[in-house]
């Protein structure tokens, strides 16, 4: 049984289809990564799965229920969780705090409780505090147990994101560019974060131009491009896709991609040669969009 | 750390009831009482607004529309049909209630000078209402009101209206504290910084909006019941868009997101034009330049700044200052 099913999804913006008739399936607990040239309609697909936006049409079906057309909190209620490519951290508290955020579907409480500070509710919040740093420190930001939000530095704030996505207890978890921006130290370390999600239970989808990581640690690839499905497969059937070569580099050096391709699979994932095919992929994927 | 941040706050609300104990040692005669019922009944008031504006990030211009539904309502009840003061305020208070939730639904949803001109639109609605039905509201003329009674015990000496207001208002504070350290207050904390971010990790932002409107009119609204009771005599300007505005001010002036910088707002500015009197034609500009000066050196707002400048390494607190 897949845990998430996408039928005929659609999404339109004024006359341009971002998201244009897209069915696939996320099976439970494995590594999915959704790639694509810019503009192929990753982000948009990512704020369709989370009722951000409303799509125009098809379904999006989570454990065998629709939730096509609910509210983001609806989506997060049934336990899909997000991080996003431009942080939504909540800047005006605590990191410890913005994690405890994430606690709210597991603390709600009645007004009354939370006006009078009932004895219940003051040892609930001990025990949120206390899972809450505990997360802190499973994504690696035990240096910043008591920092505010707004003193952390980008890479501790990506990853103080993937905390606050935990603390909603999610089956599902959406990584938008988790590796943007980050410095290859960090970003390696997100492949052993990644890794270690999936031991947690929860199935990962994750969005991302960095090819190394996608590579290493997907256990299935979707390509989009222009909202459409391109390829879906394993890490190696997509790498030696010749679509999806086209797509990334256009139809002029594909004989070139291919051969780039089967060097890189020759290397371990990790290595420095498939780093910066990696920032090729990115960097034609900009030129073509720029092209266009 | 947790105990130290309930220690903080124990130790600020201890702190605060002694100032309210101690204060009448400097109250030396019935016009100095009047002015601190004053700041106590605007302080109620700015300590709910702050829940709005300060912490969930939500402008009201139209909050004198509940403080004066709250007097009318309570002055309405009592004094033309007789009902005790208590029951007519309860009553008022959750008439004004149902009708923050209902009209909060549809405006909440608009955001920044959208909402701002939604809630001053009620604002001015509820101004006309009570200026135009005289029949009920005695219209521009005024009302007058009773005495609040509780049984055979009348509350009339500014002396026990202070005991009265400062326990209100005590009670008040440590009810705001409480929501804005709870899961719910974390939550408008939250939408308040990133919308997109609370409704993802399950939080209903509209339903919270409203939920925080609602209070927030509720405290005006009681705060007006108090306030038609205690002066005896209402009009409609306890309603009009200039009081709206002068609560507004105070919070943002005290520090938004910070409860007793609503406090210290609601304390200054309905104390400064009494005190610049001594200024008499001048005492328009010089309010003007105190305003402006403190908005220039101390940007977020009188208590915030001032915490932030005695104790720069504070950075566990709940309202979020920043760090190290």
């Amino acid at each position: 049984m897949s845990l998430l099913r996408v039928e005929g999804l659609e999404k339109k913006f004024g006359g341009l289809s971002a998201v244009d008739d897209l069915s696939f399936e996320i099976q439970a607990g494995a590594v999915h990564s959704i790639i694509g040239p810019n503009g192929a309609g990753k982000t948009t697909l990512l704020n369709l799965l989370t009722g951000v936006y409303r799509p125009s049409g098809g379904r999006i079906v989570f454990q065998e229920q629709d939730l096509t057309g609910r509210t983001p909190h609806e989506y997060a209620a049934h336990g899909i969780a997000r991080t996003f490519q431009n942080l939504q951290v909540f800047f005006n508290m605590s990191a410890l705090e913005n994690v405890m955020v994430g606690r709210y579907l597991h603390e709600r409480c009645g007004l009354a409780s939370a006006l009078l500070r009932f004895p219940r509710l003051r040892r609930a919040e001990q025990a949120c505090r206390e899972e809450a740093a505990e997360l802190m420190r499973y994504v690696g930001l035990q240096d910043y147990l008591s920092a505010a939000a707004d003193a952390m530095p980008y890479g501790a704030l990506k990853r103080l994101e993937i905390a606050r996505a935990l603390a909603t207890k999610p089956k599902l978890v959406l990584l938008d560019e988790p590796a943007a921006g980050l410095n290859p130290t960090e970003a390696l370390a997100l492949d052993d974060l990644i890794g270690r999600l999936t031991e947690r239970g929860v199935t990962v989808v994750l969005v991302e131009h960095n090819m190394r990581l996608v590579m290493g640690v997907s256990d299935h690839i979707l390509v989009l491009d222009y909202g459409r499905k391109l390829a879906e497969g394993s890490a190696q059937s997509i790498r030696n896709d010749p679509k999806v070569i086209e797509a990334y580099l256009g139809s002029g050096v594909a004989s070139a991609g291919i051969a780039g391709g089967d060097r890189a699979s020759a290397d371990t994932a990790r290595s420095a040669v498939a780093e910066s095919r990696g920032n090729a992929f990115a960097n034609a994927g900009s030129a073509r969009a720029g092209a266009h | 750390m947790p105990s130290r941040l309930a220690a903080t706050r124990t130790g600020g609300l201890a702190a605060f009831a002694a100032v309210i104990a101690l204060l009448p040692l400097a109250l030396n005669n019935s016009y100095f009482y009047d002015i601190a019922v004053l700041v106590g009944l605007n302080a109620i008031v700015c300590v709910g607004l702050n829940l709005l504006i300060g912490y969930a990030g939500q402008i009201s211009l139209g909050h004198a529309g509940f403080f004066g539904l709250g007097a009318y309502g309570s002055a309405i009840l009592s004094s033309r049909y007789g009902w005790p003061p208590l029951a007519a305020m309860f009553t008022t208070t959750a008439a004004v209630a149902a009708l923050a939730f209902l009209v909060g639904r549809p405006i909440l949803r608009l955001r920044g000078h959208y909402l701002a001109m939604a809630t001053l639109g009620l604002g001015v609605i509820i101004f006309m209402v009570i200026s135009t039905e005289d029949k009920i509201t005695g219209g521009p003329d005024g009302l007058s009101v009773a005495p609040f009674r509780i049984g055979n015990l009348v509350l009339q000496d500014e002396r026990v209206w202070y005991w009265v207001v400062g326990a209100l208002l005590l009670v008040a504070v440590w009810l705001a504290q409480n929501l804005i350290e709870s899961p719910a207050g974390r939550a408008l904390r939250a939408l308040h910084s990133s919308e997109i971010g609370a409704e993802v990790v399950g939080i209903d932002a509209a339903r919270h909006k409203v939920m925080v409107f609602v209070i927030s009119a509720v405290f005006a609204s009681i705060a007006g019941s108090l306030a038609a009771h205690y002066s005896g005599f209402i009009t409609p300007g306890k309603a009009a868009f200039l009081h709206s505005i002068e609560l507004v001010t105070m919070v943002v002036f005290g520090g938004m997101a910070s409860t007793f910088g609503a406090v210290v707002g609601a304390a200054v500015l309905t104390t400064l034009p009494q005190l610049l009197t001594v200024f008499k034609d001048y005492e328009m500009i010089v309010f003007g330049a105190v305003m402006m000066g403190t908005m220039i050196f101390l940007p977020r707002g009188v208590v915030p700044s001032l915490a932030l400048l005695l104790a720069p390494r504070r950075h566990d607190a709940g309202g979020g200052e920043p760090g190290v």
